[in-house]
């Protein structure tokens, strides 16, 4: 695209520019939205778990334009700073947070071969960049000279930090299983059909899921593991001092990284972009369409990001599902969670996906069925068991 | 007991908190420390261990490194202090060294007013003591003039005043387990509890027309009877009450994290809890079989003649028996906070059997409910004194009479305060986050503690 708009413009440099604009504003764009749509969601899910209605009034009769009031008054309140404040930190810390959520966004292909910035270490990349909205928070309970934002900071560092080893160890696991720390190859990995999902790879990686799902919520500060912002103990911890709009960018960076979890989740065990049948292939299939013409990947591409987003969803609305069921845990708790289970529990996977793969290069199928299914299963199908046999070769 | 061998100046009579409760209870529990809160040294007896490593031994030990520490104020803007209680924490890190409660933030002198106004004209300030019951405020004092007056409402009015009482006790712990899910971040089952509530507040409108302070109970008998049909919409309450709490226990009672956040949490020895003064769930809680309905004085218990049902407490390591309700989990010990918590749903479902019971003996009662006494009508030269059962604990009243409709004094003895100064015990060496699970677990309510 970028050599296709420098043909007009002249200049890659600023064809390049152009480009990246477009691709971050189409990122921010969705993000934006899809962190609007979860305080809808949020609101709504709360009220129906509540024996509530939720918003009703604004914007028709399910109160879609809930979010776009919020951010009005949001926008109009007052902003304060605190008396006794580092001016400076308190009024970056928020930017810090909001980036560090939103550009874990570039490196997330949300259909095969859509993104924004294909890195070969996108896995890692998204890992790293989500780890630095504990900087910002940290920041905040610092800068905001108030004890209870320092309470918040200080479990903030203490549970985020401690959180990102586990979830970075059970994310590994299917990195490992796949062969690939780029996003993409991943998600072309489980195409085929929910059984090629890597959560059903093996009954570790099935468990890795779980694993990780409990750390990516401790690591998003959610429910049952909100501590930072522990509303009944320190008042709002870190958010405390906070008011109107730099408030909401601390918001809009929590729901930003609650789906950034998620769609990691979606990447690494939920099969990415790949629904549970593979439908769009099928239909080509019965239609006689050639899946390699340019119209029919572009729809391909059109019907993944829809699957993509509506899985990333499902994870997002879960955390919702959660928080407003459980009770909240206390900080040894939460602590004792992630070193006494969570890290070993990891650790054990990582260990036995690793053996599992020694002793099942294959799968599973082809070691009962014999060599002969190995090489049916190989060459009929899916690129995910190929990849994996053409991975465990390359180990040998 | 009222006050014996108090000072001559009654307006002087030395506050009723502790000693009052401490005497009568010498009776029921045999023990060395047993007096110990009659002689007024609470520092003298208080155990040299402290409380939270009594028993099972807290993972609060585990915390060896000691940083600065920092004193923080929670409240009296807090979400979790339940309305304008200052506690000032002494920390170190995540670890409380000290919680030192200050309050006075909700004072309204309501026992001044007392002695300016007639006793029925008092009733209205019992409703703003404890908000969330203000028919048992209502019923503690006028019980109290009724005392003082030597009248007695007629059977009808005592199965009314029962009826009213304990669906208030539900209202009341129903707003204490739904602030206390709050209290540890559980958000749901406080609105369960709201909704449940607002059913029985919605019965209490069409009782009195009011929803918060009714000073429907007043002395003498009820402002008014019962509406008519009154009482079909009140057991089809009950009928979809029941399933309800079911509905509680999964979210709180018995639900894992919920256990993990009071099972061991805030525990309250017997001796400490009798020291102290506490009393209601707080006390039972703690196993000490002990309920003013039951062993109070004969003009309170009467009402609760006929009644078949069985004090909430512990006793020889099993609660009574006639609830479907889960088990006490591992790791809960007697008196901690999840046991208090567990004493108050407990007594939900007894209050319900006693609503039913009061239901039937009321349709049955004939004659009248009771006159309100004249506003007019003069106290004799006496006093008395009434301790009953609250949903919060024992709530005393004092009304000392000097011949004129104008008492000469009023005082109440309120059972948050007690309840609350045995926090500072109980939160020693605990975590930040024990704060509020082990304060919304005494169930406090700051306008009967600052009165």
């Amino acid at each position: 695209m970028v050599d296709f708009l420098a043909q007009y413009l002249g200049s890659v440099w600023l064809a390049g520019t152009l480009w990246a604009l477009v691709q971050v504003v189409l990122v921010l764009t969705v993000v934006m939205i899809s962190v609007a749509f979860f305080t809808w969601l949020e609101r709504k899910e709360s009220a129906r778990i509540q024996d509530r209605l939720g918003p009703t009034r604004v914007g028709g009769r399910f109160g879609w334009l809930q979010p776009v009031a919020d951010g009005l008054k949001l926008l109009m309140k007052e902003d304060l700073i605190p008396a006794a404040a580092d001016r400076v930190l308190f009024r970056a810390a928020p930017y810090v947070s909001f980036c560090a959520a939103f550009t874990v966004f570039v490196a997330l292909p949300v259909a095969s071969g859509w993104v924004a910035l294909r890195l070969d270490a996108g896995v890692f990349f998204v890992l790293a960049v989500a780890g630095l909205e504990v900087l910002g928070v940290v920041l905040a309970g610092y800068a905001s000279g108030s004890k209870w934002s320092l309470f918040g900071a200080m479990r903030e560092a203490a549970q985020v930090v401690s959180y990102e080893v586990p979830l970075a160890l059970s994310a590994v696991v299917p990195v490992m299983v796949a062969g690939s720390i780029d996003p993409v190859t991943i998600g072309d990995l489980q195409a085929g059909g929910f059984w090629n999902w890597l959560v059903f790879h093996d009954p570790f990686t099935f468990a890795a899921f779980f694993v990780y799902f409990t750390c990516a919520v401790a690591s998003v500060n959610r429910a049952p593991f909100d501590l930072p912002e522990a509303e009944s103990e320190l008042v709002a911890g870190f958010m405390t001092e906070y008011s109107g709009f730099r408030w909401r960018v601390f918001f809009m960076a929590e729901y930003a990284s609650m789906l950034a979890v998620s769609f990691l989740l979606v990447f690494l065990f939920l099969g990415a972009w790949h629904g549970p049948l593979p439908l769009v292939a099928g239909v080509y299939a019965v239609l006689g369409i050639p899946a390699g013409h340019p119209l029919a990947i572009f729809v391909a591409q059109l019907a993944g990001a829809g699957v993509f987003l509506v899985k990333g969803y499902l994870g997002v609305a879960t955390m919702i599902w959660l928080r407003w069921t459980l009770p909240r845990l206390r900080i040894d708790q939460v602590m004792t969670m992630c070193l006494k289970y969570c890290l070993p529990l990891s650790a054990a996977m990582f260990l036995g996906a690793a053996v599992w793969l020694y002793a099942f290069p294959a799968g599973v199928t082809s070691r009962l069925l014999g060599p002969g299914a190995a090489a049916t299963e190989a060459a009929g199908s899916p690129p995910a068991v190929a990849g994996r046999t053409a991975l465990a070769e390359g180990e040998r | 007991m009222a006050l014996e061998g108090a000072s001559t100046d009654v307006r002087r009579a030395p506050s009723p908190e502790v000693p009052l409760g401490a005497e009568v209870r010498n009776e029921t529990i045999a023990g060395p420390q047993a007096n110990a809160g009659q002689a007024g040294g609470l520092e003298a007896d208080r155990p040299t261990a402290p409380l939270a490593t009594q028993g099972k031994p807290l993972e609060v030990a585990e915390f060896d490194v000691r940083t600065d520490e920092i004193l923080v104020n929670m409240g009296p803007q807090h979400p979790s202090t339940h309305g304008v209680l200052r506690l000032v924490l002494r920390t170190d890190g995540e670890v409380v060294l000290e919680v030192t409660p200050h309050i006075g933030y909700l004072h309204r002198c309501a026992e001044k007013i007392g002695e300016n106004v007639t006793a029925r004209q008092w009733i209205p300030y019992t409703d703003r003591m404890d908000y969330l019951a203000g028919m048992n405020m209502n019923l503690g004092f006028a019980l109290a003039v009724e005392k003082l007056l030597q009248i007695e409402v007629p059977e009808k009015g005592r199965h009314l005043r029962v009826l009213i009482a304990e669906l208030n006790r539900i209202a009341s712990h129903l707003v204490a387990a739904g602030t206390y899910g709050l209290d540890l971040g559980s958000f749901t089952p406080f609105m369960y509890c709201f909704r449940e509530r607002e059913r029985i507040l919605d019965l209490f409108e069409l009782v009195c027309g009011a929803r918060l302070t009714y000073s429907y109970i007043t002395v003498g008998g009820v402002t008014a009877d019962l509406p008519p049909g009154w009482l079909q919409k009140c057991e089809s309450f009950l009928d979809q009450f029941e399933p309800v709490i079911d509905e509680l226990h999964v979210l709180l009672t018995s639900q894992a994290v919920f256990i993990r956040r009071t099972a061991g949490i805030g525990i309250l020895p017997a001796e400490t809890a009798i020291q102290y003064g506490c009393s209601g769930p707080v006390l039972r809680g703690s196993g000490v079989n002990w309920d003013l309905r039951r062993d109070g004085e004969p003009i309170y218990t009467r009402m609760y003649e006929g009644y078949r049902w069985e004090v909430i407490a512990q006793t020889d390591g099993r609660y009574p028996q006639d609830h479907p309700y889960p088990p006490v989990p591992k790791g809960a010990v007697l008196g901690d906070s999840w046991h208090r918590f567990y004493v108050r749903m407990l007594e939900v479902v007894q209050s319900v059997g006693l609503v039913r019971q009061a239901i039937e003996k009321y349709s049955r009662a004939r004659g009248p409910v009771g006159e309100p006494i004249k506003q007019s009508q003069k106290l004799p030269k006496a006093e008395a004194y009434l301790e009953t059962e609250a949903p919060k604990g024992q709530m005393g009243f004092l009304v000392v009479g000097d011949g004129t409709p104008v008492p000469r004094r009023c005082r109440a003895r309120s059972s948050s305060f007690c309840n609350l100064s045995v926090l500072s015990e109980l939160c020693r060496g605990c975590l930040v986050a024990d704060v509020p699970a082990i304060l919304g677990s005494l169930d406090i309510v700051l306008g009967e503690v600052d009165r």
